[in-house]
């Protein structure tokens, strides 16, 4: 009977563990890439995977940064390369460039009237939809500091804070699907 | 001898391209009753596929697909 009881409880211990290794209803991403399509693509996957039911964490890291820039926003306090950095990269949505066919800002301009004439969702309404379903953004702290990026000229989103590499790989080792973007 | 379905609430989503009628189907449905049913009328022709997939993940049923020309009616329960 002692036997029994003994074995029951190694089972019971045995489901708790596998229970931690079932990872939650969650995509992670990580967004490397700061063009206009890929990120579209990010932001589309993100809210139509909380229109299935999932929680989204999106990973902001090297390129993807800027795009998280605020173009009303003003930071001071930056070193020469901090300033080069800031002047040369996008600042915001506004003006990031397709990946492929940019043509000098005009395959940009031209896809962007695309997108409005056939009812395309832009990055920006992608964006605030994304914070009103509550997808996470984190911002890779690294590349904040090596592109002399300041919070203060961040865009205010309410789900937004900063982290390292071991907060994506917790959430993602949690998650079902991990993508990198 | 075929059942009249009662609809509770019409969601018109023509013109929209993905991903707005499921972003919008997802948030229409919780505004109706479980058991309730909604009409969903779309032109998107990815509809087609994405709404079985969005129903089948969310546990709500599609009772009816009525596809005329270009807008396609679905027909959904609410079971969660």
């Amino acid at each position: 009977m002692q036997n029994v009881e003994a074995q029951i409880e190694a089972l019971q211990s045995q489901i708790a563990a596998m229970d931690k290794k079932i990872p939650s209803n969650k995509i992670s991403m990580i967004v490397f890439s700061g063009e206009m399509d890929k990120v579209l693509a990010a932001f589309v996957i993100a809210t139509g995977a909380v229109a299935m039911g999932m929680d989204v964490v999106m990973f902001f890291t090297f390129w993807g940064t800027p795009i998280l820039r605020d173009k009303t926003k003003k930071a001071g306090g930056k070193d020469t390369m901090g300033k080069m950095f800031g002047a040369m990269l996008p600042k915001g949505t506004p003006d990031v460039k397709l990946s492929k066919m940019n043509m000098g800002g005009m395959g940009t301009a031209m896809m962007k009237s695309l997108m409005k004439k056939k009812n395309v969702a832009s990055l920006d309404q992608m964006m605030e939809m994304a914070e009103e379903f509550g997808v996470q953004i984190f911002v890779c702290e690294m590349s904040m500091d090596l592109m002399g990026f300041k919070r203060e000229e961040m865009i205010d989103y309410s789900g937004l804070s900063y982290c390292g590499v071991a907060t994506f790989l917790e959430q993602a080792n949690d998650s079902r699907i991990q993508l990198f973007i | 001898m075929s059942e009249e379905i009662r609809i509770e609430k019409v969601m018109d989503l023509k013109g929209l391209p993905c991903p707005m009628p499921i972003l919008k189907v997802n948030k229409g449905i919780k505004e109706v009753e479980v058991g309730q049913v909604i009409e969903v009328w779309s032109t998107d022709p990815g509809s087609l596929s994405d709404f079985p997939s969005w129903a089948r993940t969310r546990g709500h049923e599609i009772l009816k697909t009525d596809q005329n020309g270009e807008v396609t009616k679905f027909y959904i329960k609410r079971l969660v």
